[in-house]
């Protein structure tokens, strides 16, 4: 197996940086917005995009957490179920702007997931995606509004998203299975 | 009811994302508490917390358990247990069906097993069995491919009450370890006290049992010894016993039950056992005020402690149905083994 970085935390400030702009851009402003990080590493990118939109506007948008597991489509096939952990949106979603956030966009059945999970907490205005990589390998036509930074990679190959909140360093890295056992 | 006031953002992550995970449950049945490790019982209460959220809501309803079937069979009446489990069921998306024994062909003399493949038969992942008969659900997790969930089992076990009940006090107390739990009344004949001595136990609580001599169990002592029951303190004086206590659980006074002479009056238990604002001041200021329900009005707990500001005895059957969610969750959510 090697390990090769792809982001480092630069680039990764970087990233969000241009994100939480265009995110301003396309809304006009931070008005009416919501941020909601998909649980566990969409959560602190979340809370990192809404202090970058404080910072250039005066207003904090309100972040959330969103749990998906109860929604996924596979957890009759996972080995491992998925441990359920409390979703906490500190607002009304209805007729709000929702920015939802994740770190790794792949199939978009996590994106459908998030979006039924959603749509059971009420009726947003819309729904916006924000992903910190875009690895391809869609199953679903699901498409993000904001990309940090599109990494086109095999099937086999893993894209793994560190952050220091929850892994103690920031960084991308893509992982490839050491080819040929004897 | 869904908080509507904005706050200035989430909790930070080390609180809502505790670190766990599934791979620690080795459960296909909860027939009771006395083979859970403190692990699995932390994943519970992990799990709980997010199945609150949902009962939060006002559509309270999730996906998850599309296309399963609970089954939920009560040889003994019921009201909050059994009401508990199916809502706990239809909040997760399953379709619940239930049987009665009284109305059901066991008054046509169906033996147990018969009932049981019965059930299978039609089809049911789950099924929830309160039986007169102590080691009952043991019989059917034997015998049948679905999962068990003992709701109760003569005076042997009721695991999901008394992980409701744990679930309560360390979302009241913060944490279990080292807390001092009093269970007082008719230790004898309680499933629940039970269960909770073995939960509360893996969770590192000194327990407290206390109530009439006649009532408390003596073989506990000799159990004890044996290493077939966890370490817990026998006090028959509910003076003594609530001192210093961080949660006080009264057990229901099974009054059908002390046909045999076992307490000599009503009037001298509530005398020397109920728990009143005087005996609850011996407690720690803000002492949980528990019990499983249903109450004996004025019996086991004075009118103004069961509805004082201690009392978490209506909390208790909220939190019945998200533990009891996380439970199915648990057992028919994932991948079948």
């Amino acid at each position: 197996m090697s390990e090769k970085v792809i982001a480092t935390a630069d680039d990764i400030r970087r990233a969000l940086t241009r994100i939480a702009h265009e995110i301003l851009e396309r809304n006009r402003g931070a008005d009416n917005l919501v941020l909601v990080g998909m649980l566990t590493r969409g959560a602190p990118l979340a809370q990192r995009l809404a202090g970058i939109i404080a910072s250039l506007e005066n207003i904090k948008p309100p972040v959330g957490n969103l749990d998906i597991g109860l929604y996924r489509d596979d957890l009759s096939l996972r080995d491992t179920q998925p441990v359920i952990h409390r979703t906490d949106i500190p607002t009304d979603i209805s007729d709000k702007k929702v920015i939802l956030v994740d770190d790794v966009l792949f199939t978009g059945r996590s994106i459908r997931a998030a979006m039924d999970a959603l749509i059971d907490l009420g009726r947003p205005q819309l729904v916006q995606l924000a992903v910190l990589v875009d690895r391809g390998h869609r199953e679903l036509p699901v498409r993000a509004d904001y990309i940090g930074k599109n990494i086109p990679t095999a099937l086999s190959e893993q894209i793994e998203v560190r952050l220091k909140e929850i892994d103690g360093k920031d960084e991308v890295v893509i992982i490839t299975e050491g080819r040929g056992q004897a | 009811m869904r908080p509507t006031a904005q706050r200035e953002g989430a909790p930070p992550l080390s609180e809502t994302i505790p670190e766990i995970s599934t791979s620690v449950w080795k459960h296909n049945h909860i027939l009771d508490l006395d083979d859970f490790t403190r692990e699995e019982i932390e994943l519970i209460f992990v799990i709980t917390d997010g199945m609150k959220e949902i009962l939060s809501r006002e559509i309270k309803r999730a996906p998850t358990l599309r296309g399963k079937t609970v089954v939920t069979i009560f040889f003994e009446p019921s009201t909050r247990t059994r009401a508990s489990f199916e809502l706990a069921a239809r909040a997760l998306t399953a379709d619940v069906l239930n049987i009665t024994a009284s109305t059901s062909s066991i008054v046509k003399g169906e033996s147990l097993l018969d009932t049981l493949r019965t059930i299978q038969a039609l089809g049911a992942d789950v099924l929830v069995m309160r039986h007169s008969q102590s080691g009952a659900p043991y019989l059917a997790a034997r015998q049948v491919n679905m999962s068990v969930v003992n709701a109760g089992d003569g005076a042997h076990a009721h695991p999901s009450q008394a992980l409701l009940d744990m679930y309560t006090m360390r979302s009241r107390l913060g944490h279990l370890k080292g807390r001092k739990v009093v269970i007082i009344g008719d230790i004898l004949h309680s499933r629940v006290a039970r269960s909770n001595i073995w939960g509360l136990s893996a969770m590192g609580a000194e327990v407290v049992l206390c109530g009439p001599p006649t009532l408390l169990p003596l073989y506990m002592n000799e159990d004890r010894a044996r290493g077939q029951l966890p370490r817990v303190t026998v006090e028959s004086n509910a003076d003594k016993a609530v001192e210093n206590a961080d949660a006080v659980m009264a057990l229901r006074l099974q009054l059908e039950r002390q046909e045999k002479g076992l307490l000599p009056a009503v009037r001298e238990y509530v005398r020397y056992y109920q728990i009143t604002q005087e005996r609850l001041a011996r407690a720690k200021p803000g002492a949980l005020v528990m019990h499983p329900g249903p109450v004996n009005e004025g019996i086991e707990v004075s009118p103004e402690v069961s509805h004082g500001a201690n009392s978490v005895i209506e909390e208790q059957v909220t939190n019945g149905v998200a533990v009891r969610m996380a439970l199915l969750y648990l057992l028919a959510g994932g991948k079948k083994h």
